[in-house]
């Protein structure tokens, strides 16, 4: 029985977009359609229950992270913690043993019965690719492409939009990262600061709902992190849903709403970020935070 | 004499280009076979190779133009003596090739490979987009020189009597009791290396636009 509301009407005029929008609301979550006032019902990212090890030593236990619409959380820990690895299983390059995955309404893995992840078809993984973007340590920019070509092949390519468009859409991005006029410039002629940027851009020119970073400052010299942390306090501004790992503390502190302190493939402590740098309560956090303070 | 080698030395061109239309795609046929996750693939391909690399190409032409007789009772036509020589030289370079190409494919960093994936690269675009292009400039010195012993390996193909180069060149000198066609037809083989050495050059300077 189908209710009024979902039948079909013959509308003229404006209002026809506007149903047309609604429709679409509706299609892509359908969690949503019985209380549209309500916001966020659906986290933009779910990982729960994570496990993950690598040849027999666990790397994660029992992970479990929401990130929400708009929301920045920053991921903190010492080294080997696993850090780059829950990274790693968020973004389909590493796959976890247990535990469950979701961008949204996708799933992207979920437990059988036996309690073992089970991933979802290659199609649904490649919607899911569609929803998040990583910047990586090192870059990985294409090395044989322009700085134009690297940030316009993959929409072109992968999301088959049009060339114009594309470019077009580059050239406002490279601008916002204070790389104007850099279009034909091959990576190699750039200063990491720059190629890191230009990553960011590629990341950016996807239309990603999440965008991951993983220690996007750690392979520059110190007086050039500041370009790229500027560009993602401003990306942070625009309320840019990201989950970023790194060791700035302080940066973390400033521009994450969340923070999340891991070690030894756990999660200790999560907690507001002024609170958790300022104040932490667990004694590992405290560790961790005083050994870093002593270090810089 | 002039003539005489010459039209040796177009059939020598003949086997030169044959060679490289056919290993040039084939050797990237067999280092993917080569890198199979499959083993018994993996290990047949490992096996062809180390036999292409471990015998003389002049055994393996003998090889190619004799099976058909010896092994199967087939007796194939004068022509076969090209087709032979074509074949022997295109398995026996295909699989030097291949080696080029693992090594290359090889080299490229993981993180080429993770950032195409997250951009959502399927595999074959991320091969062709990504990682060929890059694997093309690396390997370029290595295939250099095998392109250029190639072009002395063609003088190989006299024991099929092949009318290239050094087939010719072999008969004149035993019909004149002379050396002189040795002499020419070295110049020949050199000058021809000149020009491909100068071509993988140019090849070499248009691939330098970029460096990681
Ligand atoms: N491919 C792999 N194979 C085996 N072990 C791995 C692999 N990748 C990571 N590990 C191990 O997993 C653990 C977590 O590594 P991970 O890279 O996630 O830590 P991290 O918190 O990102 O550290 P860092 O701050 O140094 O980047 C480490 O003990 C590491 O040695
Ligand atoms: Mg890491």
């Amino acid at each position: 029985m189908n209710s009024p509301a979902n039948t079909p009407r013959q509308v003229k005029g404006p209002a026809r977009a506007a149903i047309g929008n609604l429709e679409r609301a509706a299609a892509s979550s359908p969690a949503q359609t019985d209380s549209p006032a309500q916001e966020n019902a659906a986290p933009l990212l779910s990982l729960e229950h994570i496990r993950k090890s690598f040849d027999d030593v666990c790397v994660l236990q029992d992970i479990s992270v929401q990130v929400s619409k708009g929301e920045v959380l920053a991921v903190i820990g010492p080294s080997g913690s696993g850090k780059s690895t829950l990274l790693r299983c968020a973004t389909l390059l590493e796959s976890f043993e247990s535990g469950r995955l979701s961008y949204g309404d996708l799933v992207i893995a979920e437990d059988n019965a036996q309690g073992q992840a089970v991933y979802a078809s290659k199609h649904v993984q490649k919607q899911a690719r569609a929803r998040f973007g990583l910047v990586f340590q090192n870059f990985n920019l294409f090395p044989h492409f322009t700085v134009m070509r690297n940030i316009a092949s993959a929409p072109m390519r992968v999301q088959r939009r049009p060339k114009e468009e594309v470019h077009e859409q580059a050239r406002a991005l490279l601008a916002k990262m204070g790389l104007s006029g850099k279009e034909d410039m091959m990576p190699c002629e750039l200063s990491g600061g720059q190629q890191q940027r230009v990553a960011i851009a590629r990341a950016l020119a996807l239309n990603p709902e999440v965008l991951f970073f993983d220690e996007p400052t750690s392979a520059l010299d110190p007086e050039l992190t500041w370009e790229v942390l500027t560009v993602i306090r401003n990306l942070a501004a625009e309320h840019m849903t990201m989950v970023i790992v790194t060791h700035e503390m302080f940066f973390a502190r400033d521009v994450a709403d969340r923070i999340i302190f891991m070690e030894d493939g756990a999660i200790v402590e999560e907690g507001r970020a002024s609170d958790l740098i300022n104040d932490p309560r667990h004694q590992r956090t405290k560790a961790f935070l005083s050994t870093y303070a002593a270090k810089r | 004499m002039l003539a005489m080698l010459g039209s040796g030395f177009l059939v020598s061109l003949q086997i030169f280009f044959l060679t490289l239309l056919g290993s040039l795609p084939l050797g990237l046929v067999v280092a993917f076979g080569r890198m199979s996750t499959f083993k018994p693939l993996s290990l047949l391909v490992q096996f062809y190779i180390s036999i292409m690399r471990g015998t003389p190409l002049m055994l393996q032409l003998m090889v190619v133009y004799y099976v058909p007789y010896f092994g199967f009772g087939v007796s194939m036509g004068d022509g076969y003596r090209f087709t032979a020589t074509i074949i022997a030289f295109i398995i026996n370079y295909s699989a030097y090739f291949a080696e080029i190409y693992r090594s290359g494919i090889q080299s490229i960093p993981r993180g080429q490979y993770e950032a195409s994936g997250v951009l959502g690269y399927s595999q074959a675009q991320t091969f062709f987009i990504v990682i060929f292009p890059q694997v093309v400039k690396r390997i370029l010195p290595p295939v250099t020189n095998e392109v250029i012993t190639l072009v002395k390996d063609t003088s190989l193909s006299f024991v099929l009597s092949v009318p290239e180069m050094f087939t010719t060149a072999r008969a004149i000198a035993a019909a004149q009791k002379a050396m002189t066609s040795f002499v020419v037809a070295g110049v020949f083989y050199y000058l021809f290396n000149l020009v491909v050495a100068a071509a993988m050059n140019l090849f070499e300077k248009k691939m330098s636009y970029y460096h990681e």
